[in-house]
């Protein structure tokens, strides 16, 4: 039954969302690299770009994206600034509660200005029509889900290509390995974290869009579940290591895709239990990190 | 009068409530070699750590050239032309010997090149694109060396630069540091191996308990007696 029920359809399906986690997770991934600290408001930062786009609905599409990336973006700088960098060297503990609090005060600062219409919610109308399937042979492929997948491969090749190529991606990758000594060496911390911070504001927008695509009605918990399963997903790969952690996003995505499509439509509401239960397996079975090798366990790094 | 290479006027250093420098003061002129020797605890390592920006000071002053560095970031020292090689090393294990090197260009302003670094340590040339990792530890020790050296700094910090090596390398580290000498560098060397920091350095200050105990000349190094007992004086 269950082989029956994996198609093609849910594979393609479940790549797609997978690919959307992925980038979650190198935009997680990449501020935690250089600040040691777990940012626990990333899906707010998806959250106000998605309001972005609701807010602009009436614009051109074009202006409405760059909108919410020029939003997004600036939050994402804003944040670190006011918040993260005085908190630098502080325990990982600090700086996690810390983030807890700034999603909830986004949260609520959303919630604030979603409510002046005494409805909660608003529709980003402009940019549903990427959520219109082609028809390839038996599959039907939203255009949005092409769109994710490229998006998604597009942006770790660059991601590969600055941070192997480049000086500053050098500098990054230094910092995210040994801060103190790249520090002592000249590397500029206040660059590689701005342009890690930076980075990472691309990506939630770049989420914020497909996001919406994928789902218009948007609310202040907008991106909050995405955001938990992509952090368990990060912590499941191995959040100490890039690479790791955006397997780690892909993987928790697609199997969330294919758990979707091999549940029958009335057993859906099982889908988060059967996701964390196949978490937990996983973290049994490989304490370390689904991809981490020899390395200490998932469970010490929370 | 010049102004000396680096000086340090009353510097205090504690960890929590517990001191370790209690009012050093010394300084090194341009193109010096200067030992600083003890026994372990005594603040060597510590006092480094004050110029390098590592840790803070509570009080007195760092000058480098002149200049005060007290309260400027790690990476600010480092662009202003203060280099260290720290203990233990510290390489970029995972990265290639090459991009270690690259990295110590960060300190620099502008454009830099590796190739002194390659005529210094042809080793390093040979190896450039393996693994820092797969070297051995004295090649490391060349490598960290080497990554301080490309920034091109005015003023050489290391700290006990001959740690865990065999007989044979730690020789090796010393005829490093005296040609690093013969270019022109100003060179603050911590290091356990006395006697072979006394005879290389122009000058030693012997420190216990954090504070400056004496200072020994070259000519000291055959003294095996007075060695033992600016160590023991503390």
């Amino acid at each position: 039954m269950i082989v029956a029920a994996l198609d093609a359809q849910t594979l393609v399906d479940a790549t797609g969302l997978g690919a959307v986690y992925a980038l979650m997770a190198v935009g997680i991934g990449l501020v935690f690299g250089v600040l040691r600290l777990i940012n626990f408001a990333y899906g707010q930062l998806v959250m106000v770009g998605a309001y972005t786009l609701a807010f602009t609905a009436t614009w051109p599409v074009a202006g409405s994206i760059a909108a919410c990336f020029v939003v997004v973006v600036a939050l994402s700088m804003v944040m670190e600034r006011a918040v993260f960098r005085p908190l630098r060297g502080e325990s990982q503990a600090v700086m996690l509660v810390t983030t807890f609090a700034l999603a909830f005060v986004l949260q609520a600062a959303a919630l604030l200005v979603d409510i002046r219409d005494d409805t909660i919610g608003e529709i980003a109308t402009s940019i549903a029509s990427f959520n219109q399937p082609v028809t390839l042979g038996s599959l039907e492929i939203r255009k949005i889900t092409i769109a994710s997948v490229a998006v998604a491969a597009v942006a770790l090749a660059l991601l590969a290509v600055l941070l192997t190529r480049t000086t500053i991606g050098l500098h990054m990758r230094a910092a995210a390995t040994d801060f103190g000594t790249a520090r002592l060496l000249g590397v500029n911390a206040n660059r590689v974290i701005g342009l890690a911070v930076f980075l990472s504001g691309i990506l939630a927008a770049a989420v914020a869009v497909i996001l919406t695509v994928q789902n218009p009605f948007v609310g202040p918990d907008f991106a909050l579940r995405e955001t938990i399963v992509v952090l368990v997903g990060v912590v499941v790969g191995g959040i100490d290591r890039l690479w790791t952690a955006t397997l780690g996003g892909f993987a928790i995505g697609f199997a969330t895709g294919v758990i979707n499509g091999v549940l029958p439509t009335e057993k859906s509401v099982y889908l988060p239990s059967a996701v964390f239960a196949l978490v937990i397996l996983v973290l049994l079975l490989r304490p370390g990190g689904l991809f981490a090798w020899g390395r200490q366990t998932a469970v010490d790094r929370m | 009068m010049a102004e000396p290479m680096l000086e340090l006027v009353s510097i205090d250093v504690r960890y929590g409530a517990v001191p370790a420098v209690r009012g050093l003061s010394f300084r090194v002129a341009e193109g010096e070699i200067v030992g600083l020797i003890g026994p372990n605890g005594a603040g060597k390592s510590t006092t480094l750590h004050a110029i390098t920006g590592l840790v803070p000071t509570h009080a007195g002053h760092i000058r480098v050239e002149g200049k005060s560095i007290v309260g400027r970031a790690p990476e600010q020292i480092a662009q202003s032309g203060v280099a260290l090689v720290p203990e233990g090393r510290r390489i970029y294990a995972d990265f290639t010997v090459e991009e270690n090197l690259r990295l110590g260009l960060a300190a620099r302003r502008g454009r830099g090149q590796l190739a002194e670094a390659y005529e210094l340590f042809p080793m390093l040339q040979e190896f450039r694109r393996r693994s820092a990792g797969a070297l051995s530890g004295g090649q490391q020790q060349q490598l960290a060396i080497a990554r301080a050296l490309v920034a091109k700094p005015r003023l050489l910090l290391l700290d006990e630069p001959s740690l865990g090596l065999a007989p044979t390398l730690v020789a090796e580290v010393f005829k490093t540091l005296a040609r690093i000498r013969e270019q022109g560098v100003t060179v603050l060397l911590v290091e356990q191996r006395a006697q072979r920091t006394v005879a290389l350095a122009d000058r030693t200050y012997v420190l216990a308990n954090g504070e400056l105990r004496t200072t020994l000349g070259p000519a000291d190094a055959a003294d095996t007696d007075k060695l033992v007992a600016a160590y023991l004086s503390g």
